[in-house]
């Protein structure tokens, strides 16, 4: 207990003589002071170490094609090595420019290539997640509509992120309408008629890819919503941004925000956190963009320099007013996603997500070619996709659980479909994985 | 410096009343108060408010002032300018850094206004 | 920190066509994404090898201080040394890639360590239960109102204002906004507490709740909480406790005990985990029983006996607040600390931060103001009113420590202290690194008397110096836009 306090007994004591208190917690009631310790043995690094061994051992990572929100990639080891050198991990927020800017100009640099991979105008320094950026996404765009209360949230979006959704607008008397799917992309003629039939919604958000992988018409939903009020705000949310290695970005259809979470990027599945929430959008509503961002400026000798920029939108200057409660946000996460794709680079980038697609392709033509498994997608999907089995999918699960793979990840698991699955195969799964599974899919009655 | 044909109020508006549409604005003592100032949040065009809303917010690096509506009324033209030049409400807080201009409702309500007098008055206690 | 290099040009200003900084191998047969969604053109990624990303990435981390540099006396922040074994636990291989949506029967270790921090958050601040999902501070904030919305509403009123004292963190009354609560401010008393006949006056069925920080923003202990909490109490509103201070309490009182329904933590404060230049924190929430069915789901439950698992079936739930589960890794080290200083360990941490505060304050009080004289705990706020007739300003002063090697205080926070220079040492800091910011203190005091010109003009050895703030916000750029951008 003793190794991380570097005061002696003998300093405390006389510390305390030049301080002239009699006793150091004299502001605090004797009636309210604990009479006993707490009651939590200390422990030396040893035991420590062997308890976190003994937790992590319990753990059980098999041959993975669960997404679903969460995503295995490679992560090269210089990310590792680079985001633990001290000066980035136990720093504090930028608030001492002068002293931060390693961390302001890797923001800065970040915020270019999230703008870049989404085709948009303006990044935000990180949210909590995929789900919260939704949320403040959608709190957004009613700051920019002010006249209308409705948003319509396709049931494509994955399903814990439209729980934390209710969870955030329940409170702040803002309607929800789902939009209905049709073959597991959002149905354009119910689009239509939910905005015939309702004049006050202000934003629509859309998954891109959805949660079932699928890639939603942005070609066709944007103009609809457009047309319905050229105020209306178009909002993608996205789980997995590598897609856009391949496929065409969020900006390219006129979305005005587009959102999502970029763990994908970088960092590691470690238990759902942390998670790198992203949110884009143009700089025509930066003003109303929640979290903190970092801008370019010069120093009194007219050198360049990065500061954080547009204060006056946060809770520490507007209070009840802010933009956002939001205050500590994902920044080392960002960072690992700034050096991951600083390695990646403009091919290494697409290489990775056609990777990514070619053995997601590869896997579909090989499932569909089973009896008792088939993929359900109609529209393009990218590194996930739904499937659908007439076998029991528990039975399966745990036969594939016992030769070491883990199938992907249930929709019964969000209190959807018992027959079905959705299934991702990123680069560290390979064909010999994948045949693998295949296997066991035809081998299961 | 504080124009006699202006009326004020206690937040540090100041208003311009020609026919019945008044010209909004902050004061010099305002902009001052808050330094340099780096963004006009405006109001929209044809929205409609009553005496003492906020309708636009004013932003300097570390603050964020709300501006209150001096008169009721509905708004019928907004300083465009400002948004690419917040700085004109530091060099010109009574011309051209004008907020937007609003068609009264309510041409009594002027009478509840500080004078140029009064409000020279109320800044000098406040400073004290 | 300190690179040798005069600046360090953006990573897109290094960037050669034809580089990376990656080798994919290509095992299965290319296919190409096809169809009116296929992405065309550039993309605008840096092309360079893991060479210059290293270096560059070092370079700039060079630029940066963190709290394994020095001093980082941030008040309200705790920046505590973040122990090295912390790093070590959350990087073990059956964490890092545990899905979140595996079978419960492969996830039972983060599940175990879920439990486990949960029950010593639980002992360390004498609440019933604790939820982990908030993946910060604030976060966390938001998820105890909306449980007290909750709590109200199954009531048949969710009620309309939240009380919040004037010294409150920005965070509290912005919180408040979005759980749909009007904020009504309480002034301070003469002593920086919450001022007792202020709030009899304000509270009734309409108010939901009190968001009390304690000690408070001033390092003030609000010692009539208990009369607080009863006040609340007596018309059914709730005390929240804003958490970001229990570094002067851990061990010493339980909020549990002193009438707090509801409060959150902040692990990346009190708990060791580091900032990471702004996150990722963790949050959680502790809370009395009454609250328990309102907590957000899922709930880990279970003992290693009979397997753990996590109940989603709280129908009265304000739902989820996080798309998984919280910040799993970042708790972790959290529970790692508390392992290692045990009951006894975490008590002399508080008596540790609390006596280097008030050595500090005892030292100081000679050469800055202190604009509230209340005996205080783990932090504590002067001001620049010595200064300033000099015209030195706290600005000054928070950038000349740079110039000594010192991280600044939290400056011009609580907003109702003038010029406020706020100083949280923490335990983490040995006699000898404490007295030579008191003695650097005391010569930037000095400094500003003969000549201020010189702290004016401060800092003057790091990569930039001041930095132009109005023209960032005046005319944002945030991203690169490409040669002839500087």
């Amino acid at each position: 207990m003793s190794r991380f306090l570097p005061l002696s007994d003998r300093e405390r004591e006389n510390m305390l003589k030049e301080i002239g208190r009699e006793d150091l917690f004299s502001p605090i009631p004797q009636g309210l002071r604990l009479k006993e310790d707490l009651k939590i043995k200390a422990h030396s690094e040893k035991e420590v170490l062997d308890f976190f061994k003994n937790l992590a051992e319990m753990n059980k990572n098999l041959t993975s094609f669960a997404g679903a929100g969460v995503y295995h990639h490679f992560i090269p080891s210089a990310v590792d090595y680079l985001s633990t050198r001290e000066e980035f991990l136990t720093a504090y927020t930028p608030y001492q420019p002068e002293i931060s800017q390693g961390t302001l100009q890797a923001i800065f640099e970040y915020q270019t290539m999230m703008c870049n991979i989404l085709n948009m105008e303006v990044s935000n320094a990180s949210m909590y997640d995929g789900a919260t950026a939704l949320a403040e996404s959608i709190l957004m765009a009613k700051r920019i509509v002010k006249k209308k209360n409705t948003v319509a949230i396709s049931k494509g979006i994955h399903p814990h992120y439209i729980k934390v959704v209710k969870t955030y607008l329940k409170n702040l008397g803002i309607n929800i309408i789902e939009l209905e799917l049709k073959d597991y992309a959002t149905d354009i003629e119910s689009l239509k008629q939910t905005l015939s039939e309702n004049g006050d919604i202000f934003a629509v958000a859309i998954g891109y890819p959805n949660f079932f992988g699928s890639v939603e018409d942005l070609k066709t939903i944007v103009p609809l919503v457009k047309e319905y009020d050229k105020k209306a705000i178009v909002i993608t949310s996205t789980t997995e941004p590598l897609a856009f290695g391949v496929i065409a970005p969020p900006g390219d259809f006129g979305v005005e925000i587009a959102c999502g979470e970029a763990q994908s990027f970088g960092n590691y599945p470690g238990f759902g956190g942390p998670l790198l929430g992203f949110l884009t959008t143009t700089q025509k509503h930066v003003r109303q963009m929640p979290g903190r961002v970092a801008g370019q400026t010069v120093d009194v000798d007219g050198k360049r320099g990065y500061v954080l920029t547009l204060s006056a939108r946060e809770q520490h200057i507007k209070r009840e007013r802010a933009t956002s409660n939001i205050c500590s946000n994902q920044g080392w996460c960002m960072l690992r996603a700034t050096i991951y794709l600083s390695l990646l680079g403009e091919e290494g980038f697409k290489k990775l997500a056609s990777l990514n697609y070619s053995l997601s392709e590869y896997a579909k033509d090989n499932i569909n070619k089973t009896k008792h498994f088939k993929v359900l997608n109609t529209k393009p999907t990218f590194n996930e996709f739904l499937v659908q089995t007439d076998v029991d999918f528990l039975k399966f699960r745990d036969l594939c659980i016992e030769k070491g793979v883990f199938p992907g990840v249930h929709l019964a698991k969000f209190g959807l479909d018992k027959d079905k699955f959705l299934l991702t195969t990123t680069e560290v799964i390979d064909t010999e994985d994948i045949d693998t599974l295949v296997e066991i899919m035809e081998s299961v009655k | 410096m504080y124009p006699k044909e202006f009326r004020y109020t206690k937040d540090h508006e100041w208003i311009k009343v020609e026919g019945n549409i008044g010209t909004v604005g902050i004061t010099d003592y305002a902009q001052k108060q808050l330094g340099d100032i780096v963004y006009v949040e405006l109001p929209e065009v044809d929205d409609e408010f009553s005496k003492g809303d906020e309708v636009a917010t004013v932003e300097s690096v570390k603050a964020a002032s709300p501006i209150f509506i001096p008169v009721s009324g509905k708004i019928v033209e907004v300083n465009e300018e400002l948004e690419d030049s917040p700085e004109l409400l530091n060099q010109d807080p009574h011309g051209k850094g004008w907020i937007f201009k609003v068609e009264l409702s309510d041409e009594g309500e002027l009478d509840e206004l500080l004078t140029a007098e009064s409000y020279e008055e109320l800044i000098k206690a406040e400073g004290e | 920190m300190k690179t040798l290099r005069e600046k360090e040009k953006l990573i897109f200003e290094l960037s050669v066509e034809g580089k990376s900084g990656i080798d994919i191998e290509f095992p299965v047969e290319k296919k190409d994404f096809q169809g009116e969604y296929k992405r065309g053109g550039k993309i605008g990624l840096p092309e360079v090898s893991e060479v210059e990303v290293v270096r560059h990435f070092t370079r700039l981390s060079k630029m940066n201080y963190g709290v394994d540099d020095g001093f980082y006396p941030l008040g309200s922040c705790t920046m505590k040394h973040n122990p090295k074994m912390n790093e070590k636990v959350a990087s073990m291989e059956g964490f890092l890639h545990s899905h979140p949506m595996f079978s419960y029967n492969l996830v039972q270790g983060s599940l175990k360590a879920m439990k486990v921090l949960q029950n010593y958050l639980c002992e360390i601040t004498g609440m019933d239960q604790c939820t982990l999902q908030p993946a910060a501070g604030a976060h966390g904030e938001l998820t105890g109102m909306m449980m007290i919305r909750k709590y109200h509403e199954k009531k048949g009123n969710p009620r309309k204002y939240v009380l919040i004292p004037d010294s409150a963190h920005g965070t509290n009354p912005a919180t408040s906004t979005f759980a749909g609560y009007q904020v009504i401010e309480i002034k301070s008393d003469e002593t920086g507490c919450v001022d007792l006949n202020a709030l009899k006056e304000a509270v009734n069925e309409d108010v939901a709740a009190l968001m009390l920080t304690n000690p408070n923003t001033l390092g003030v202990f609000e010692k009539n909480i208990k009369e607080i909490a009863d006040i609340l109490h007596e018309k059914d509103a709730l005390l929240y406790m804003d958490g970001a201070n229990m570094n002067a309490l851990m061990g010493v009182v339980k909020p549990g005990e002193m009438g707090v329904d509801v409060m959150h933590l902040n692990l990346h404060k009190t708990f060791s985990t580091p900032h990471g230049g702004g996150g990722p924190g963790s949050g959680p929430v502790c809370f009395k029983k009454h609250l328990a069915p309102f907590q957000p789901v899922p709930v880990v439950e279970g003992d290693e006996k009979d397997g753990y698992t996590m109940n989603w079936n709280y129908p009265d739930s304000i739902g989820k607040v996080h798309g998984f589960y919280g910040n799993f890794l970042v708790t972790l080290k959290a529970l790692a600390y508390i392992m290692a200083m045990g009951g006894k360990g975490l008590k002399q941490t508080t008596y540790d931060a609390v006596l280097n505060a008030n050595y500090v304050r005892e030292k100081l009080k000679d050469y800055y103001n202190l604009p509230f004289k209340s005996e205080t705990l783990h932090e504590v706020v002067f001001n620049d009113k010595y200064q300033e007739e000099h015209g030195v300003t706290t600005l000054d002063i928070a950038k000349r420590l740079i110039d000594y090697g010192i991280h600044p205080p939290t400056i011009y926070f609580p907003l109702i202290v003038h010029g406020a220079i706020m100083i949280e040492p923490t335990e983490s800091e040995s006699k000898e690194e404490i007295d030579y910011f008191i003695e650097t203190m005391k010569k930037v005091a000095e400094e500003a008397k003969e000549n201020p010109q010189i702290l004016k003009e401060a800092p003057h050895f790091t990569p930039v110096r001041r930095l132009d703030e109005t023209l960032a916000a005046r005319k944002p750029v945030l991203k690169w836009k490409g040669e002839g951008n500087d």
